[in-house]
């Protein structure tokens, strides 16, 4: 049993299926009060580089594309990220 | 931790350069419609509550397949479920389940008329009700292989004499067949669900591919995730390629949860059975192993449907076109009874009735007018900004 926090919800769920074992701190995904699956924190990062690297190949093309990514690096800044 | 590292997946920035890429990927093929189909009610949930659907591209069709666990409980299962709370055992589901048409009546029906039914969140509540009770408990297990192992846990678990579970639980990867080779379908990709292919592994789907050179990229949940996922797919189906991508890295592995498809078929053997308004589906529905019966409730009692035939359904569920809608031949303003005789509060067919059912979204949601077009939650960038048309 984990005490998991979603978005400011706070409820229990039980580790009897996920794959790999959970401590304090981890983001697990939950289905029906049962945790599937531990995801490291490090994915979310894997996961944005994957989805920029997918626009580099779909934008070559567009040069609107780099204003986005301006606005999103002017983002990152004004929240303090890497 | 105070911030949320999954933010940056519903960052509109990055969403608007992903559904202006989906714009330019889809344009490059050409033709109208490009149709796929994605077959989870989460993923039309998401696509709705964030407006992703104003943002696709005209030509892109993005239909939802049998995706909806609650609509595809077929009638008899419901009537199953609703024999066993008129014979006076107590029946706790899962709150979907409550409203569901069955043949005579719903489970909310029954309840009404005085039966026992208790609706959970999970099935741990429900053996916690049996361990509290004295009288027979029985599950009402519904969902895909994603719900299906939180099931085979509690019944591994040693749970209490008085408990039993009614399985209608459905395996996903049988239907995706049925769905590619029905007659009128017009699917050229299929976005899968990211959390049954947790649970199975995206592997699951390399067979299925090879067989009908259909693409499959499993996706996830967020925005952002379903946005990439559709723009890798169209992609694929640009190139002409078939085959499996996996785009939802950071939960779905190639093999899976194998600890947890371990203990799914240490308790469930796959059989073939009917899902509501789609067809027989071989190997689509889980049931419980012989080793089971014990908490089978099936062979625990004897559930007599007979008691159920002097009742026939509504005559306006004649007129539902949720089968159409589940195989992804019809949307739902296609029906006449859509937001007139059949709104969530009166469903007439189980796509209204369900937080995952197609109908129940685009009622919830106004479904989509072409005509907004770019006026969605995330207004493209880009060319297609001068073409937006505001309505008075």
């Amino acid at each position: 049993m984990a005490l998991v926090d979603f978005w400011g919800v706070r409820k229990q769920v039980r580790l009897d299926v996920v794959d790999e074992p959970v401590t304090v701190g981890d983001y697990v995904l939950n289905h029906v009060g049962y945790a599937i699956r531990r995801i490291p924190a490090q994915q979310v990062e894997a996961t944005l580089s994957l989805y920029e690297e997918l626009l580099t190949v779909a934008a070559t093309d567009d040069l609107m594309a780099a204003d986005v990514r301006g606005e999103i690096a002017a983002g990152r800044r004004e929240r303090g990220d890497r | 931790m105070t911030a949320n590292a999954f933010e940056a997946l519903r960052d509109p920035a990055r969403a608007r350069m992903l559904a202006d890429a989906l714009v330019r990927v889809t344009s490059k093929i050409g033709r109208d419609p490009v149709s796929v189909m994605h077959v989870c009610g989460s993923h039309e949930q998401a696509i709705a509550r964030y407006g992703l659907r104003a943002t696709f591209p005209a030509a892109l069709e993005v239909i939802m397949g049998p995706g909806c666990p609650v609509c595809i409980t077929d009638m008899p299962e419901v009537d199953e479920a609703v024999v066993l709370a008129q014979q006076g055992v107590r029946v706790a589901t899962y709150g979907d389940m409550l409203r569901v048409p069955g043949t005579a009546m719903s489970l909310g029906d029954a309840r009404a008329r005085g039966a026992r039914v208790d609706v959970v969140y999970s099935i741990s509540q429900a053996i916690e009700l049996a361990r509290a009770a004295q009288e027979e408990v029985v599950f009402f297990a519904t969902g895909f292989e994603t719900t299906a192992v939180a099931t085979a846990a509690v019944l591994l678990a040693d749970p209490p004499p008085n408990f039993s579970v009614l399985s209608a639980h459905k395996y996903i990867p049988p239907v995706m067949e049925i769905v590619a080779e029905m007659p009128g379908a017009r699917i050229e990709g299929f976005l899968a669900a990211g959390h049954a292919a947790t649970i199975t592994g995206w592997g699951v789907f390399e067979p299925f591919v090879a067989e009908h050179g259909i693409p499959v990229v499993v996706a996830g949940f967020e925005p952002l995730d379903i946005l990439a996922g559709l723009v890798r797919l169209v992609e694929l189906i640009l190139e002409g390629r078939a085959a499996v991508e996996n785009m939802y890295p950071r939960c779905v592995t190639r093999e899976g949860n194998v600890q947890a498809q371990e203990k799914l078929w240490k308790v469930f053997r796959p059989t073939g059975g009917r899902w509501r308004g789609i067809a027989h589906v071989p190997n689509g529905n889980l049931r419980l192993r012989d080793e089971l019966a014990r908490v089978d409730a099936r062979r625990r009692f004897d559930i007599d449907l007979a008691t159920l035939w002097a009742s026939a359904p509504s005559p306006l569920a004649h007129q539902c076109i949720c089968g159409d809608i589940m195989g992804g031949i019809a949307s739902p303003d296609r029906c006449p009874l859509f937001g007139k005789e059949c709104v969530p509060d009166s469903p007439v067919g189980a796509c209204m009735v369900s937080s995952e059912g197609t109908c129940r979204i685009w009622h919830e949601y106004g479904g989509v007018d072409r005509r907004l077009g770019a006026m969605g939650a995330i207004p493209p960038t880009g060319p297609s900004r001068t073409h937006v048309k505001v309505l008075p």
